[in-house]
């Protein structure tokens, strides 16, 4: 029951369009058989404060992280989250965000680990549905619970863990944090809280450039030639490396993943979403500071 | 034992007399009735503290007046409503508390609403943040 892609010419030249809808498309979607949107914010309180008509939410944080462990839901808990969502196997899920769709495609990126197969951002995010005065409601979205099937994550492919960015140096690494993070000035975003890193600095090789900056200022992604820009000619990505994207928890690198994999066509890309608060405290591991990409190290 | 004031114990027994989701939507309350600031921080923001421990940009401004009474004020933008609403509770929950009051407030407060599950641990963390910051203020004033 999957619905047609948004054929709007803004996303044809993406390597997969079909992973984007405009908020034109989506205004006149609303309440299609098969269609769930999904808002994920970074603020657990946003969506109460006005939503999409019909969009459930789902919190990156209570929602999709074990509350235990530090790993995502399994099967099951999986299942059982969507089900509860209205979503089914064969939905379409739409998920929009803020902050430029940053939790929204740490959300995707989960649902792409249990391999749900429709899953899209919706372009610009909150912020444009609300910049363009888009309809808001503050009802709650009533779901019907449907039956969602247990499905195993599968983690081989699109997450990488620490051994396996250990085992990948000398292939391009991306580091997405902010630049100050990328030297070793601070271990957390600016004006965002210390998050236990011990050390400060970055993986050895990796070039920095900064989830946000796929961006544009209205919260759209930006242009093919544009990303290209950044990742091939800025970065020395291409398509057929083997790429490893990281950050402090693996939620911005989930939105650059998300670029790369869908935008530009990169089709061996994985997020370690261990990321610098598990680097930044591991024991003998190499750490590179200052702004260049530093030396490969000798292996130990 | 630190005690709790009345103030702030009649806001843990709100959140906690309800359900997980309205748990939410009374800190979504308490986001939304965060008074705007007086006017003299508005022409002022260089009087405000910057709260590091909150995603969201939050300043804080606290004061003590001559009879010893604590007054705090608080502002945060409009799209990180979790961090009003931490904001809010403070402002309601410490205005007109006496100096020693305040700073008898049992640093755990935010742990204790009933907010963990619905929020996250992490998240709670900017509240204690608010917390620990108005209480410095308050220190630092009693000793001016």
């Amino acid at each position: 029951m999957t619905i047609e892609a948004d054929p709007s010419p803004t996303l044809a030249g993406f390597a997969h369009p079909e992973r984007l809808v405009t908020t034109e498309w989506l205004a006149s979607k609303l309440g299609t058989p098969g269609l769930v949107v999904v808002e994920s914010d970074e603020d657990v309180l946003l969506y109460e404060t006005g939503h999409i008509p019909g969009a459930v939410k789902i919190d990156w944080h209570t929602d999709l992280n074990d509350p235990v462990e530090r790993d995502y839901i399994d099967g099951a808990a999986f299942a059982g989250l969507l089900g509860s969502r209205g979503i089914s196997r064969d939905s379409t899920v739409v998920i929009y965000g803020d902050k430029n769709n940053w939790w929204a495609a740490y959300a995707l990126w989960v649902f792409t680990l249990f391999g749900h197969a429709d899953v899209r951002l919706l372009d610009g995010g909150r912020a444009k549905w609300e910049a363009e005065g888009r309809e808001y409601t503050t009802e709650r979205t009533e779901a019907v619970r449907v039956d969602y099937p247990v499905v195993e994550r599968d983690d081989s492919g699109i997450r990488a863990f620490k051994d396996d960015v250990l085992a990948h140096l000398g292939k391009p690494l991306i580091d997405v944090r902010s630049p100050e993070e990328f030297s070793g000035e601070r271990t957390t975003a600016p004006a965002y809280p210390e998050e236990g890193a011990l050390r400060a600095g970055h993986i050895p090789t990796a070039a920095n450039v900064p989830w946000g900056k796929a961006a544009a200022e209205d919260g759209t992604f930006r242009p093919v030639a544009e990303l290209d820009a950044l990742y091939r000619d800025g970065a020395g990505l291409s398509p057929d490396d083997e790429v490893i994207a990281y950050c402090r928890i693996g939620e911005r690198s989930s939105h650059t993943w998300f670029v790369l994999t869908h935008l530009l066509g990169f089709e061996n890309v994985r997020n370690y979403d261990g990321s610098w608060t598990e680097w930044g405290s591991a024991v003998r591991v190499p750490i590179a500071t200052g702004s260049e990409p530093g030396k490969l190290p000798a292996r130990r | 034992m630190p005690s709790l004031p009345d103030s702030l114990a009649r806001i843990r027994d709100d959140f906690l007399e309800l359900e997980q989701q309205d748990r939410l939507l009374l800190l979504l309350e308490f986001a939304n009735d965060l008074p705007e600031l007086p006017d003299r921080f508005r022409d002022h923001p260089d009087l405000l503290e910057r709260v590091e421990e909150c995603q969201a940009p939050v300043f804080i401004f606290v004061e003590v007046d001559d009879d010893d009474t604590v007054q705090m004020f608080a502002t945060a933008p409009r799209e990180a409503p979790t961090t009003r609403g931490f904001a809010s509770i403070l402002v309601q929950g410490l205005s007109g508390l006496s100096a020693s009051e305040v700073l008898a407030v049992p640093d755990d407060f935010p742990q204790t609403i009933g907010l963990s599950a619905a929020v996250s641990p992490l998240r709670l963390r900017g509240m204690t943040g608010l917390l620990g910051r108005a209480k410095r203020q308050v220190t630092a004033k009693q000793a001016a």
